[in-house]
């Protein structure tokens, strides 16, 4: 069946089956790949993307029930003025190891800030418990919302060195 | 602080240089082997069994061959028709690749069927009839011992028992007679549980067989491409396939830990489809058959015993394993080493008798003794050691950083030959523990702590000081599969000045693009920003044994320093021919010569590469390039010192991490940034099974959590917020004194938070609780001691 969705800003007709999970949509028909995989019991977040503006795992969604929507996957963030201030908050704050998880974890956390602007580390680790990673720890993951949020709020950015005890 | 000989702009050793990869990470075009797709590929999905142990009766693939898109299935029974159906394990034992009348484990590969799309495929393995007969399986390792257990390996002409080795090390009698004359012994029986790699990219791969040129592209999640190339010229070799017709390409990996080094059934499988069918073959690997099939990590049963004096002095420990490898042994090990390098374990303490044997047994589980981010069974060991102390430092009633402090080696000792033969290269244990101490704020912690227990209270405080073993290795004595395990790396610096170097090893996130360019810059002055580092395409990178247990640093990264200065020389020969002095009236600051005493009379490397290409020397070969493949003379010894502090709610037994402080030495830093987040992703992976994680099987053989759903992977909220930091003794056999870094915390943080817990259940009279533990064993314990 065919269904209509706007991805990343462009509009999209995709024939789809019934049973067509949206994220082998995005990954397989779209060919966006930034989306990942990580598992089959909706409990990593690979896959995460906005549907709306709302985080949601894709691997849990139909393709048929996106149908009329806007989608932003991770190779929809960055704009002609640079990357988003999460993928810079990233780079800079060593955010990430081997990358698999980053951009569900990047999009859960751009509607994160989008609902709390000023979230506390207790807060932002709540706020990512839906998304698995097995390489940074987390520590640097935190920093790096941290950084991003006082980006986007227009305060000065905090340092990125690594500190050590 | 770390001091930089380079400037912020060359980005040599020390300067925590932002990551390169990460560019592509962060915008979704890394690049993982689900997202390639080549044209006419078709998919496989895999055909697993229910059962642990069953003879397979019949399959029928009739129905499955009906389904839309579905091309074939193929079993067992068709792969030995090209004697395909078994293939070698790394420990020279032998696996199915699909059976052909047994199944031995739950979640066995039973048979293969490929399709045009992943959900014909999936469609067909719903429609693969298969017939069992069910079997009584062995899950206790120590029952398949028993001489009265059925024997699993039948395949195995003349197997008459359910044992596949027994080692030892060390000197028996001597220990025994320490262990009989002596003041104090302590004894533990402890269980380090099965766990999973549970790298959040699971396995796969893409093989891709070209007919007409009769040439194998395989892309594949491995952490060791070249020793691939090598196994499957090996194994299929006899159908045509040679080593120069086999191009192995290990693509971005999202995450390795060591689950991807072995060779997996459905690799093979899909090699052996391609093959036939001259097309390209995909198989990526659910979540849960990730859990389920793939290779474990651990399950050790260990019986552990130190002596000592009444005054606390260690004088010998003694060490009995029983390892269960499930139905084959497919550790990862260097081959000589049957438990890895579990002979670390007489630890960071000088005393000079140790004994050690283990065997190791056959069960109807899933195959392995992988060495999940870790120098092969040295997490089992230092577990084992630092678990030990603590009840010996109970035991003689000293506090357990005091009885550490006694028994360390000095820092002068070093190099300091071990009870088992190892010669530690270098440390400074009573400077890291001092250090971490201070950080934590021991002292005031073991107040408030006498202050809490008076009120019932519980709250622990636990210390790990571990030795690790790692940068395998010396070829005298390690090799996997007959290979010795050196490592390599390729500098080519263009005319321009800049450079590709290409390395035997493969990043799976550990952060190779940067911290290679880094050592380059180091020797050559050249900026890190302008060397490419390429690793994972056998085709043009130099051979080398991959990356796991810590050995990238260790190896590939001094196999960069050598190839490096190999330049260099080469750069002061350049040199003095473009300034008309003798090489001797040169001197080298990174990233130029000068000539002595007339500092203005210099030329920099780029004008010296540029040169090498157009006007150097006569006689002297054009060009810029090195190539080194290291061996090293011996492994490195890096140390940590970790605490940990815990309260626990009596009434729950929920177990609330307070604080962690790590300190590591891992000699001289390359970049410390990477450094700190590789010790924070190794800590929540040494939580991990210290609270949460364990593979739990019933009696039947069902595994009991192979799903993310009841697999307790730590998230950010279980995760707690790290403290790390150093001390700095260099490597003094390494050429840039680095000793490697990855497994440290994975290895040293479980024993810090099991002492902590333990220490804080002690006034109790509760002294050992296996790992994981978790609330409901804690609030067991104190059940049955009548304090709840
Ligand atoms: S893939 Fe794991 S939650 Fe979607
Ligand atoms: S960076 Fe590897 S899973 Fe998060």
């Amino acid at each position: 069946m065919k269904i209509n969705v706007t991805v990343n800003g462009t509009a999209h007709e995709v024939e789809v089956e019934a049973r067509t999970l949206l994220v082998h949509m995005i990954r397989e028909i779209l060919n966006l790949t930034g989306t990942h995989i990580g598992c089959d019991t909706s409990s990593c977040g690979a896959c995460t993307i906005l549907l709306n503006g709302k985080s949601v795992k894709s691997c849990t969604v139909l393709a048929v029930q996106a149908n009329g929507k806007s989608i932003t996957t991770i190779e929809g963030l960055a704009t002609a003025e640079g990357l988003h201030p999460l993928q810079e908050g990233f780079k800079e704050n060593h955010g990430l190891h081997c990358g698999f998880c980053t951009p569900g974890m990047i999009l859960r956390a751009s509607e994160l800030l989008a609902n709390n602007p000023n979230p506390t580390e207790e807060q932002i680790r709540w706020g990512i418990s839906g998304n698995l990673c097995r390489c940074t720890g987390y520590n640097n993951i935190v920093k790096s919302i941290q950084y991003a949020a006082a980006k986007m709020r227009g305060d000065a950015l905090p340092s990125t060195e690594p500190v050590f005890v | 602080m770390i001091q930089c000989k380079t400037s912020k702009a060359i980005g040599g050793m020390g300067h925590s240089l932002k990551r390169k990869e990460d560019v592509r990470f962060i915008q979704g075009a890394g690049h993982y082997v689900d997202d390639i797709k080549l044209d006419g590929m078709l998919y496989m999905d895999i055909v697993r069994s229910p059962y642990a142990y069953a003879k397979i009766k019949n399959i029928d693939i009739s129905e499955a061959m009906k389904v839309p898109g579905v091309a074939a299935v193929v079993t067992g029974k068709d792969l030995e028709k090209y004697n395909l159906h078994w293939m070698p394990t790394l420990m020279s034992d032998t696996q199915m690749v699909l059976p052909t009348d047994t199944v031995m484990y739950q979640a066995q590969e039973v048979a293969a069927v490929i399709a045009t799309s992943r959900y014909a495929a999936r469609d067909g393995r719903e429609a693969v009839k298969v017939e069992y007969e069910p079997m009584k399986p062995i899950m206790d390792p120590y029952k398949s011992m028993d001489p009265s257990s059925p024997v699993l390996r039948t395949d195995k002409p003349g197997k008459s028992d359910n044992h596949i080795w027994h080692w030892e090390v060390g000197d028996k009698a001597k220990t025994d007679e320490v262990f009989k004359k002596a003041e104090v012994v302590v004894e533990q029986h402890m269980h380090i549980p099965r766990i999973h790699v549970a790298s959040i990219e699971t396995c796969g791969c893409v093989a891709d067989y070209d007919k007409i040129n009769n040439h194998l592209t395989m892309y594949m999640t491995t952490q060791a491409p070249h020793a691939i190339r090598t196994v499957i010229a090996l194994v299929a070799g006899h159908v045509g396939l040679t080593e120069e017709k086999i191009r192995v390409v290990s693509p971005d990996i999202g995450g390795g830990f060591g689950g991807k080094v072995p060779v997996y059934p459905g690799y093979v499988i899909a090699i052996a489809v391609s093959f036939l069918t001259g097309k390209p073959v995909k198989w990526i690997e659910d979540r849960s058959e990730n859990l389920q099939a793939d290779s474990f990590a651990r399950d050790y049963h260990i019986t552990v015993e130190m002596a000592g004096t009444k005054a606390g002095k260690i004088q010998a420990t003694r060490f009995k394993v029983l390892a269960d490898h499930g139905y084959t042994d497919a550790s990862a090990n260097p081959s000589k080493f049957h438990t890895g390098l579990f002979s670390i374990g007489t630890g960071s303490y000088d005393y000079d008798t140790a004994f050690m044997e283990a065997d190791a047994v056959y069960t109807n589980k899933p195959p392995g003794g992988v060495a999940y981010r870790c120098s092969f069974r040295v997490t089992e060991a230092v577990q084992a050691i630092e678990r030990i102390t603590d009840l010996f430092a109970l035991k003689v009633g000293k506090d357990p950083a005091q009885l550490r402090m006694e028994n360390f080696i000095k820092k002068e000792d070093f190099p300091w030959k071990s009870p088992t033969g190892w010669t530690y290269d270098s440390g400074d244990y009573h400077a890291g523990l001092k250090k971490a101490m201070e950080a934590i704020g021991y002292d005031s912690l073991r107040k408030e702590q006498a202050e809490k227990r008076a009120k019932g209270e519980l709250m622990g405080i636990g210390i790990s000081t571990f030795t690790e073993i790692v940068g395998a290795g010396p070829s005298k004595d390690f090799d996997i599969l007959g290979i010795k395990m050196f490592d390599s790396a390729e500098i080519r610096v263009h005319p321009t000045g800049k450079a590709i170097a290409r390395f035997g090893t493969k990043s799976q996130g550990q952060g190779h693009e940067t911290t290679y360019a880094q050592i380059i810059a180091e020797e050559l002055g050249i900026p890190a920003e302008n060397i490419h580092v390429e690793e994972g395409d056998t085709d043009t990178a130099p051979y080398g044994l991959g990356t796991y247990a810590s050995r990238s640093t260790p190896t590939a990264g001094a196999a960069a320093a050598v190839a490096a200065r190999k330049l260099r020389d080469k750069a002061r020969k350049i040199a003095a021919y473009l300034l008309e002095v003798s090489e001797e009236d040169l001197e080298w600051e990174p990233g130029k010569f000068s000539v002595k005493g007339a500092p203005e009379k210099a030329k920099t490397i780029q004008e010296i590469v540029f040169a090498a290409y157009t006007n150097h020397p006569q006689g002297m070969e054009a060009g810029f390039e090195a190539t080194h493949y290291y061996d090293p003379p011996n492994l490195t010894f890096p140390s940590g010192a970790y605490i940990c502090v815990v309260d626990i709610d009596k009434e729950t037994g929920q177990i609330k991490v307070r604080r962690f402080v790590a300190i590591d030495d891992c000699g001289h830093i390359i970049n410390p940034m990477i450094v700190q987040g590789q010790v924070h992703g190794g800590l929540t992976q040494g939580i991990a099974p210290a609270m949460y994680e364990e593979l739990i099987y019933d009696e039947d053989g069902n595994i009991l959590n192979g799903t993310f759903m009841d697999y307790l992977v730590p998230t950010a909220v279980e995760s707690p917020h790290w403290e790390t930091g150093h001390v700095v003794t260099p490597s003094p056999h390494h050429p840039i004194g680095a000793k490697g870094v990855g497994e440290s915390p994975t290895v040293g943080a479980p024993p810090a938070i099991a002492n902590a817990i333990m220490d804080a259940l002690s006034p109790y009279g509760i002294h050992h609780i296996d790992i994981p533990i978790t609330p409901f064993k804690v609030w067991k314990a104190l059940k049955e001691k009548g304090v709840i």
